[in-house]
């Protein structure tokens, strides 16, 4: 039997909204008999990703399903259900001394989309995405058939997989590594820069440094254009495991439109910039803090008000970034349209994976509430981004057009072209797969 | 280890799963009891990962009356607690054309509860502790076109649980009769529910937890119901007639 329930859905960034039948699925069995019967679908995992990737006129949410299947506490792998958060493997681990080897900026994640994007983390440069962590992947193919793939094993369905955003199968299970730690503790160093220039100069000096992350002042311009904040991290060896999640505080309504504007933006990021020491200063701060900041505040997605807003990320190869990052911070503090979250990093190596976002060189992410004007500037902006050989991130993506979108991604066609021959096509489509004919 | 552990009967259900859950949180090993075996070895598995407690799954079949005792009999180490939380919803109109029906919502929701239950509070009384979690329903507060077979079996069920109630507070074990109201569960999920009314499975397993650390007589998880349940039981039979509920 399958219940389908009527429901109004979006992505994080609450753009766009769709209202489609959401299907729960109880275990492997259940989907296996619906699967022929239920037309084409997306799955959908805890609806973090931005734009529309996981929306569909039918989705398939698989996030009761999240058990641990096994555990090696000798070698830290992990077998679990793919609706498994990444916020319950921390708390059951870390007091145990281990840790995610690859999370996002929020822990608020299945597993399983986790692996659909191919997410990344602050050790990028050093770690690689989610799927290096990754031993086996266990997914149902359009047939309903069950196949298992990894690096080993059938490993082109690994690679479209890894990053696929969901467009291969429902994967149902995941097979991974977690690292071992010694505390729950990280060693924060802030560098604080005057520019762009200097920012850059930091990522190399700090390369070194397991995490590293740059928080930068998109509003600032003329010589300052570009001040940041880096933060780096190492694990502490204090010993210190006794995790326990802060009890997040909650924006309990939609922000109206008008409080995020020009100059309370400008006025924030000028004060969180001066805030910090000059020059380099170092923190002891724990996990949460240092990974998941935003985690702490429940539904912060409600402060860009009922209309939502975009994140905009693209990375840009490394020797062209400080060019291309420098034109488009400028075209951003000109039009005034900042964000106060905007996030550079330095990547390392791209992978194989036919859809993965990252490649060697500098990302940036913004928020840019939705508002009049805001689609033509960011076509502005894409073609910054192409012209200097960069990408779009998809996982959070609203907007794209199928032209930029695919100029990016140098292997889309093998990916197009594996979807297509092994009927995934006609079975799992997405707002997003339409929209760019993926 | 020598921790305590709790019997769950009909650990199948949504209710069950997070109430193992809370129990093995604080420590509790976990007998995970029903007729599907295979579900339940993960969920097993599971638990034991998370909270590093011992569990144990045993197959039960509430309708085999006379397996009952030779059930309780056999278990290695005997309970401190039991949730009892196998029960039958159905459809209503079937059960009124098909007697068979309905006779299988009454034995699995009353006739069950009673063999089973007689047997753990003879066990219980003897060493003077335990407590014992009964599943109820809302549904037994009041007669219903909608749901009375369903409902007067809850309504048995419980009744029979304040019964034990009384008897078994001579002997220091203590009774719960828990009444969730809607539950987002497996059972419920084809129906539309009003999501302010809804309760989800944790919020129940903790109150169900905060119930037997209070020691509770009767829980409705979301308070609402206790409210909603009190004016339909106090209506006016000349008016409750004519509403469709």
């Amino acid at each position: 039997m399958v219940n389908k329930k009527k429901m109004k859905l979006s992505g994080w960034g609450r753009y766009p909204k769709l209202i489609l039948d959401l299907i729960n699925i109880k275990n492997e069995k259940h989907l296996k008999i619906i699967i022929p019967s239920i037309g084409n679908f997306i799955t959908r995992g805890n609806g973090r990703s931005y734009g529309d990737s996981s929306l569909s006129s039918i989705c398939v949410s698989n996030i009761k399903n999240n058990k641990i299947l096994e555990f090696n506490n000798k070698t830290g792998v992990i077998r679990c259900e793919s609706g498994i958060l990444l916020s319950e493997i921390i708390e059951i681990f870390v007091p145990r001394g281990w840790f995610l080897k690859v999370t996002p900026g929020t822990k608020l994640i299945t597993v399983g989309g986790a692996i659909a994007s191919d997410v990344h983390g602050k050790n990028h440069h050093k770690d690689g995405c989610f799927s290096t962590s990754l031993i086996e992947i266990r997914l149902m193919l359009s047939d309903g058939s069950i196949v298992n793939c990894s690096q080993q094993k059938n490993k082109e369905l690994f690679l479209a997989t890894c990053g696929g955003m969901g467009l291969t199968g429902v994967i149902l299970e995941a097979t991974f590594s977690l690292k071992s730690i010694l505390s729950q503790n990280i060693k924060q160093t802030t560098i604080k820069t005057k520019n762009l220039h200097q920012t850059f100069d930091a990522f190399e000096k700090y390369a070194d440094a397991t995490y590293s992350v740059a928080w930068i002042d998109c509003l600032s311009k003329g010589d300052t254009i570009g001040r940041s904040l880096l933060m780096t991290g190492e694990f502490s060896d204090d010993g210190d495991l006794e995790y326990s999640s802060k009890k997040a505080v909650s924006v309990p309504f939609n922000f109206p439109s008008i409080v995020l504007n020009y100059f309370s933006v400008k006025l924030f990021n000028a004060l969180y910039y001066f805030k910090a020491k000059q020059g380099v200063s170092h923190q002891n701060v724990g996990l949460d803090s240092f990974f998941f900041p935003l985690d702490y505040i429940d539904s912060w997605n409600r402060i860009y008000g009922r209309n939502g807003f975009v994140q905009y990320q693209f990375i840009l190869p490394k020797k062209e970034s400080l060019e291309g990052l420098t034109k488009i911070l400028e075209k951003i503090s000109d039009m005034g349209l900042g964000s106060f979250l905007a996030v550079l990093k330095l990547y390392g190596k791209e992978n194989e994976n036919y859809l993965s976002f990252p490649m060697e060189g500098y990302s940036l992410a913004l928020d840019f509430k939705i508002q009049k004007g805001l689609f033509d500037f960011l076509k502005e902006l894409d073609q910054i981004v192409l012209e200097y050989n960069g990408r779009i991130y998809l996982a959070k993506d609203s907007r794209v057009s199928k032209s930029v979108f695919e100029k990016g991604y140098s292997n889309i066609n093998q990916f197009r072209e594996f979807r297509k021959s092994q009927g995934m096509k006609e079975k799992f489509t997405s707002l997003q797969s339409e929209r760019l004919g993926l | 280890m020598n921790s305590n552990w709790i019997l769950i009967l009909g650990a199948g259900s949504d209710i069950a799963i997070a109430t193992a859950h809370k129990y093995a949180q604080s420590g509790y090993s976990i007998y995970l009891c029903s007729r599907n075996i295979e579900e339940l070895r993960k969920e097993a598995k599971d638990i034991e990962i998370r909270y590093e407690v011992n569990t144990e799954v045993l197959y039960f079949d509430a309708l085999d009356y006379k397996s009952h005792q030779k059930f309780y009999n056999n278990l290695p180490v005997k309970p401190k607690g039991v949730l009892l939380a196998f029960g039958l919803l159905g459809e209503q109109k079937v059960q009124q054309e098909e007697f068979e029906l309905a006779k299988l919502v009454i034995d699995t929701n009353y006739v069950s509860a009673v063999s089973i239950l007689e047997i753990i509070s003879q066990s219980f009384e003897k060493t003077k502790s335990g407590f014992i979690i009964g599943i109820s329903s809302v549904a037994g507060d009041r007669g219903r076109s909608s749901n009375y077979i369903y409902g007067s079996s809850k309504a048995g069920l419980s009744t029979y649980l304040e019964g034990l109630q009384h008897r078994l507070f001579k002997s220091n074990v203590h009774v719960l009769i828990v009444k969730p109201g809607f539950v987002a569960t497996k059972m419920t999920a084809s129906m539309n529910l009003p999501s302010l009314l809804t309760a989800r499975p944790d919020e129940v397993s903790s109150a169900i937890y905060e119930g037997i650390r209070k020691k509770k007589n009767v829980i409705y998880v979301k308070s609402v119901w206790f409210f909603i349940m009190a004016l339909i039981k106090n209506t006016p039979k000349f008016i409750f007639k004519k509403t469709s509920l």
